[in-house]
């Protein structure tokens, strides 16, 4: 019960948030309702068990790639008469059109799954979502090699940023 | 009262514990500060407010302080972006509030069967961790929630549409995301160490032995760890050599230019709220959190009545050292000179407008200072008389068996040892702002990238070196299969 009450209560606050993403004017608004939503999502992971997950959610995107976010909108200055506003081009209809669609697939799919339970997070094993068993699935085996991979594209990323960004090195 | 009652009441009480430890050593902080500044500085401090005569070293002045700031005008300028400006300084205060919910503060206490059974319905003892959330992940909790720490004061700038104010913010952001890298490296490398990030399991490796301590740990590992910690921690604070966002002599004020009242008051308790925050993290990750040096807490324990021998002498030797250092002053040329102008009407210390002027004059004739000493004195025996009836009822009743009671010794004692640990660190803070000049920006970043990042990924080679040829730090990986 108490956890269906958390449950209902994030995720209207996360999809409250969501929405007022798209909707302000306001760039510095739209970021700060955007990391309120990280904030919902991480609670979601912790729900689910997935604490380490929940943590990294916030440290890695509300704490550092937000405030990267941020930085750029105060030092870019921008004014609301900057936003070009609503418009009803025949793109926008269209994009309204799939978003609505797919949205909508999603909701039915999700009523249609008639065994909707919480899932107890006491049943889960103890160890489950801890730091030491994410640490084993993705270093014994399996995810190694995708996990070096990923980790060598991330820094052919960052010095190729640098590259492009600096005009002489 | 059933178990889910039982888990929700417990972590109410924690909560409220936690946020009222946090915000009673504020307005002590302030005071401190003060006094620091003053003492630091060669002169008095504060010590002209008081009640009804007592001005308690300067202490007061927190009061009219609080007061002050309670019913001021809350001037909202109209060029501020309204719904930022008002949310930051509610952010900047939140988060350094809820950092504080992994730290544990003391043992777990074991309320034995009898009792819990009666009173708590539950089947069997009961464990309480002194801890509100004890989480897997909970020293990456604690940087991620003073990641977040940044937004409050970014915020502030941006919404404040004002250039000094937003000048303060950016230069916020660059450097608390410039530090963060650095602590995240100390954490990292005391994470290897520990080979966990769990709070309490930590401490519980600290509790072994003081060789355990986080700074002693695989050298110089735990020492450089500490170091850049706690230099990072300045720098997360705002604090002087650190407080560029807020530089006075060339922003204003810095991000809350554009605040006043309460809103200012957040800021400003936020910062000593962090300074708290960053002390308490700092003790439990290196130097051993609750636990007294060289003796833990099933030590104290078994030998829960030389403990309480020893708080009595211990108290009995505190009393009268700080009985004979405060009444020896009466022979300072200060008080001699008080003595002396000592006539038929009220010394010129004593304030002389206000009710609180006129209450206290009319309820005495004698010097300021006399009339404080008197108090002082009353409520010093007071003091003493309740501390050792205290100490000989708790002998009585551990003498009669009651498991509980020396649950509470251990927990107090154990509470004291955190405080200790936890009031030196901010003293450091405040010892350091009023020491140091403010660093220049290249300085800043210079020191944040050149040194501490390189420092740090070195830091935690040396760790992982230390991981391989010394088993005993690896005790932890073998309980895993």
């Amino acid at each position: 019960m108490f956890e269906a009450l958390l449950f209902y209560t994030f995720s209207a606050l996360a999809v409250f948030a969501g929405a007022m993403v798209i909707t302000r004017r306001n760039a510095a608004s739209s970021a700060i309702a955007l990391v309120a939503s990280f904030f919902c999502l991480a609670s979601m992971y912790a729900m689910l068990g997935a604490h380490f997950v929940a943590v990294i959610q916030i440290l890695v995107y509300a704490g550092a790639i937000m405030v990267l976010f941020i930085f750029v909108i105060m030092v870019l200055n921008l004014r609301e008469d900057n936003d070009p506003g609503w418009n009803l081009s025949p793109r926008a209809v269209l994009g309204a059109g799939v978003g609505g669609l797919v949205g909508l697939t999603v909701f039915v799919g999700a009523s249609a799954a008639r065994s909707m339970t919480f899932m107890p997070t006491d049943k889960l094993d103890p160890n489950f979502g801890t730091i030491e068993q994410i640490g084993y699935t993705l270093f014994s085996g399996r995810y190694l090699l995708p996990f070096e991979v990923v980790s060598a594209l991330l820094t052919v990323a960052v010095v190729g940023a640098v590259v492009l960004a600096k005009k002489e090195l | 009262m059933s178990e889910t009652m039982l888990t929700v009441i417990l972590a109410l009480v924690k909560c409220v514990f936690s946020l009222a430890f946090v915000m009673q050593i504020v307005p002590l902080l302030i005071w401190a500060e003060r006094k620091g500044a003053a003492y630091i500085q060669d002169r008095p401090g504060p010590n002209r407010a008081h009640i009804l005569g007592v001005r308690a070293g300067g202490l007061i002045h927190t009061l009219p302080d609080v007061f002050k700031l309670i019913t001021k005008e809350d001037v909202v300028p109209s060029h501020v972006f309204r719904p930022l400006w008002a949310l930051a300084p509610i952010i900047s205060m939140s988060v350094a509030l809820v950092t504080f919910s992994v730290v544990p503060w003391g043992d777990q206490i074991l309320i034995p069967a009898e009792i819990a059974e009666k009173y708590l319905g539950t089947t069997g003892p009961l464990a309480v961790n002194l801890q509100v959330a004890d989480i897997d992940g909970g020293l990456l909790y604690v940087l991620a929630m003073t990641s977040l720490g940044v937004y409050g004061i970014m915020l502030a700038g941006w919404s404040s549409n004002n250039k000094f104010s937003l000048i303060g913010g950016l230069r916020s952001a660059a450097q608390m995301v410039s530090y963060e890298l650095a602590m995240g490296m100390g954490v990292v490398a005391m994470f290897m160490t520990y080979g966990t990030t769990r709070l309490d399991t930590i401490m519980q490796i600290q509790s072994e032995s003081i060789l355990n301590w986080g700074v002693l740990l695989s050298p110089p590992v735990g020492l450089v760890a500490f170091i850049l910690f706690w230099v990072s921690a300045f720098a997360e604070c705002n604090r002087n050599p650190f407080d560029l966002p807020e530089g006075e002599a060339e922003l204003v004020a810095g991000y809350h230019t554009e605040y006043s009242s309460l809103r200012f008051a957040l800021f400003f308790m936020a910062e000593y709220a962090n300074m708290v925050v960053a002390s308490s993290v700092t003790a439990t990750l290196f130097f051993g959190g609750y636990n007294i040096p060289f003796v833990n807490g099933a030590m104290l324990r078994e030998h829960i009545d030389l403990v309480l021998i020893a708080i009595g002498v211990g108290g009995g030797v505190f009393f009268l050292f700080a009985a004979s250092i405060a009444f020896g002053r009466r022979k300072d040329p200060f008080y001699a000179a008080m003595e002396a102008f000592k006539g038929p009407r009220p010394n010129k210390l004593a304030p002389v407008g206000g009710l609180n002027g006129l209450l206290y004059r009319a309820l005495h004739d004698d010097t300021l200072r006399q009339h404080e000493w008197k108090i002082f004195t009353a409520i010093w025996a007071g003091a003493a008389a309740a501390h050792f009836g205290l100490i000989g009822l708790g002998a009585m009743n551990i003498a009669s068996g009651m498991p509980l009671l020396t649950e509470i010794i251990v927990f107090v004692t154990q509470l004291n040892a955190f405080v200790v640990k936890v009031l030196f660190g901010c003293w450091m803070f405040i010892w350091v702002r009023w020491t140091l000049p403010r660093f220049r920006y290249d300085q800043l970043m210079d020191l944040g990238w050149k040194y501490m990042l390189p420092i740090g990924l070195v830091n935690i080679l040396l760790a992982a070196v230390w991981l391989l040829i010394d088993a005993n730090t690896m005790r932890l990986y073998a309980a895993i299969p």
